[in-house]
């Protein structure tokens, strides 16, 4: 007691820390801005300069009223509040470049912007994979592990401002990645495009990100670590080498945003399908497990089927993936061994990651009935379903043979999108309509009718995107190895293009569907957040009720 | 001392690889299903349902 009243009076030593970070970082910001002679890095510059000079404002405002004394005994969950619209904003700007690139696709004379270079398909399409996967996934993952690893271990996130600092670091990355792609600033690294200044901001921000989690780890009230945090901790950890070990570069100057990778020919194929299939392993996979393993659970109100097989997931999943890159590159100059080492461990995928769904599918033992209920519960089973359906075509696609016939194909693209739409996307929507209620204190979600409207027009679409993916990827993979009786190939590349025009329509229009399905989720947690806290009897719209679990 | 040629360095990670990786599962088995263990995975399993009140971290 004592010591907090001493506290009152000074100012707290984080925001001090940060107040002080602000300014030299525009001070510093400034400084690059106006030697630079490079336009690109300048623009860079000018956000930067933008944004630490706000946070500094921002610092000194909230020190002198005395905002930042958080209270020691409650949760800290404003930051993911904040996370939690974040995810919905990014999802749906993600998702809408993901619908234009996809009409640019089906009609090109339509959608093609040709004195618009940076609407060009090249400069959308980082975009939308970026801002799907680390601005939309990034952000749901920042926020559901600030809230599970609070709750699983009874104590408030360490470090006090440091989590808003990760929340708004986090956000300028993707804003600085997002505009790069846009203005031409690229690695030209599939998931790694972001070029040397905009990677080391994110370096920083990841190293705070891993302190604070495992500051709040330290506080735990509980000897043993739930699993979620073993998951949400790898994910961190693994991300951070990856990011890292494939962004060695050297800038061509140290006022200039272009660089050159530290490795050259196959070793930089190698390091960045290294990098690569392990941002869908630990960043796509790891992290939304830990999702699966609080949030499954506590819909359910049931605890987890085998927590000794929790345990067995983990280790394999996190040994076995870290191998599987190399099937990336099956036919280059990588050696064949490596190759066939990637399959391999591939294959043994399947045992974990299947030993994950069922774990995740038979949690729900004894509420089956939950399925028929509850719209929210049905979107994190179908989740897993997907989990488990896309964790089988992918070892299947890492076979030398199959991949002989995917690879390239539009056949890749559908086996991303059943794991990405159906996996991440539905199991972070799960969390998120759980989360919205409990965060915002509210008895219910707005509406459970307009839940079934997003579930079923978001699974008919993606069944959509992944069917038409599935012919059309098969179909030019076929054309593409097909020869003439006197051994020439049999079709021009541009006949395979416009042979899958109509599957191109529908993956439009699957991409469409759910799209609008976020969009409605948006609106439905609009309206529940502006819902009134106390009881349910007030509510405008008297559509069933959901009772939340306490 | 032996040469680091690429033969050894690729025949350490096939074969020295292989049993490496067999050890440390063996070890993550006999932890999961450890009798003693029982107990408290049994408790942690349930962990998510234990939050009668999300306000308070005590």
């Amino acid at each position: 007691m004592q010591q907090s009243l001493v506290k009152e009076d000074g100012a707290p030593l984080d925001a001090v820390i940060l107040l002080v970070f602000s300014c030299l970082g525009a001070f510093g910001a400034l400084l690059a801005t106006a030697y630079s002679a490079d336009p690109l890095f300048r623009f860079h510059g000018y956000v930067f300069l933008f944004a630490f000079t706000l946070a500094a404002g921002v610092m000194t405002v909230g020190m002198s009223s005395g905002k930042f004394r958080g209270d020691p005994k409650s949760y800290q969950d404003s930051v993911i509040r904040a996370g939690v619209i974040a995810t919905m904003f990014w999802g749906v700007v993600g998702m809408l470049v993901g619908v234009v690139i996809a009409c640019q696709l089906s009609w090109p004379r339509i959608f093609y912007f040709p004195d618009y270079g940076f609407l060009n398909f090249g400069r959308l399409r980082p975009l939308h994979t970026s801002g799907v996967i680390f601005a939309f996934g990034g952000n749901a993952l920042i926020a559901t592990s600030f809230y599970v690893v609070q709750r699983t271990c009874r104590a408030r996130l360490a470090g006090g401002l440091a989590s808003w600092f990760v929340f708004w670091g986090y956000n300028l990355f993707i804003v600085l990645a997002a505009t790069g792609y846009l203005l031409g600033v690229t690695q030209g690294q599939e998931y790694a495009e972001p070029e040397w200044v905009t990677d080391l901001w994110l370096t920083i921000v990841w190293v705070v990100y891993l302190l604070v989690f495992l500051g709040t780890l330290w506080r735990r009230k509980e000897p043993h670590i739930y699993v979620a945090n073993w998951f949400y901790l790898a994910f961190i950890v693994t991300i951070a080498l990856l990011h890292i070990v494939n962004n060695l570069a050297m800038p061509v100057g140290w006022l200039n945003h272009r660089s050159y990778s530290a490795f050259g020919g196959v070793q930089n194929a190698l390091t960045q399908w290294w990098y690569g299939h392990n941002a869908v392993g630990f960043f796509l996979t790891a992290g939304f497990l830990a999702i699966m393993y609080y949030f499954v659970p506590k819909r359910a109100e049931r605890p987890i089927y085998s927590y000794r097989l929790s345990i067995v997931h983990f280790w394999a999943l996190i040994f076995i993936y870290i191998w599987a890159g190399p099937h990336h590159l099956h036919y280059t100059a990588l050696p064949m061994w490596t190759q066939t080492l990637g399959a391999t461990f591939s294959i043994m995928l399947w045992m974990p990651s299947w030993g994950g769904m069922i774990n995740g599918l038979m949690t729900l033992s004894g509420a089956w009935d939950k399925l028929r209920t509850d719209p929210v519960m049905r979107m994190l089973v179908v989740s897993i379903a997907f989990y488990g359906m896309s964790t089988f075509e992918g070892p299947m696609m890492s076979i030398r043979e199959v991949n002989a016939l995917s690879h390239y194909t539009d056949w890749t693209i559908g086996h991303v999108h059943s794991g990405a739409l159906g996996w991440v996307g539905f199991i972070t929507f799960g969390a998120v309509y759980c989360m919205v209620p409990w965060l915002w204190k509210k008895d219910r979600l707005w509406s459970d009718r307009l839940v079934e409207w997003h579930f079923w027009i978001a699974t008919t679409g993606i069944l959509l995107y992944i069917t038409a993916m599935w012919v059309s990827g098969i179909m030019e993979g076929l054309m593409w190895r097909e020869y003439t009786p006197q051994g020439f190939l049999a079709n021009s590349f541009v006949e395979t293009v416009s042979a899958k025009h109509v599957e191109n329509i529908v993956r439009a229009i699957g991409g469409l569907m759910y799209l609008s399905g976020a969009l409605i989720m948006s609106y439905n947690l609009w309206r529940t957040i502006r819902m009134p806290s106390s009881s349910t009897q007030d509510s405008a719209a008297a559509l069933p009720a959901l009772a939340v679990a306490s | 001392m032996s040469a680091l040629t690429y033969e050894t360095v690729a025949r350490a990670a096939q074969q020295g690889g292989s049993v490496y990786f067999a050890v440390l599962f063996l070890g993550c088995l006999v932890y999961a299903l450890w009798p003693r263990n029982r107990e408290a995975f049994n408790r942690l399993a349930r962990v998510p349902l234990e939050q009668e009140d999300d306000d308070v971290p005590a």
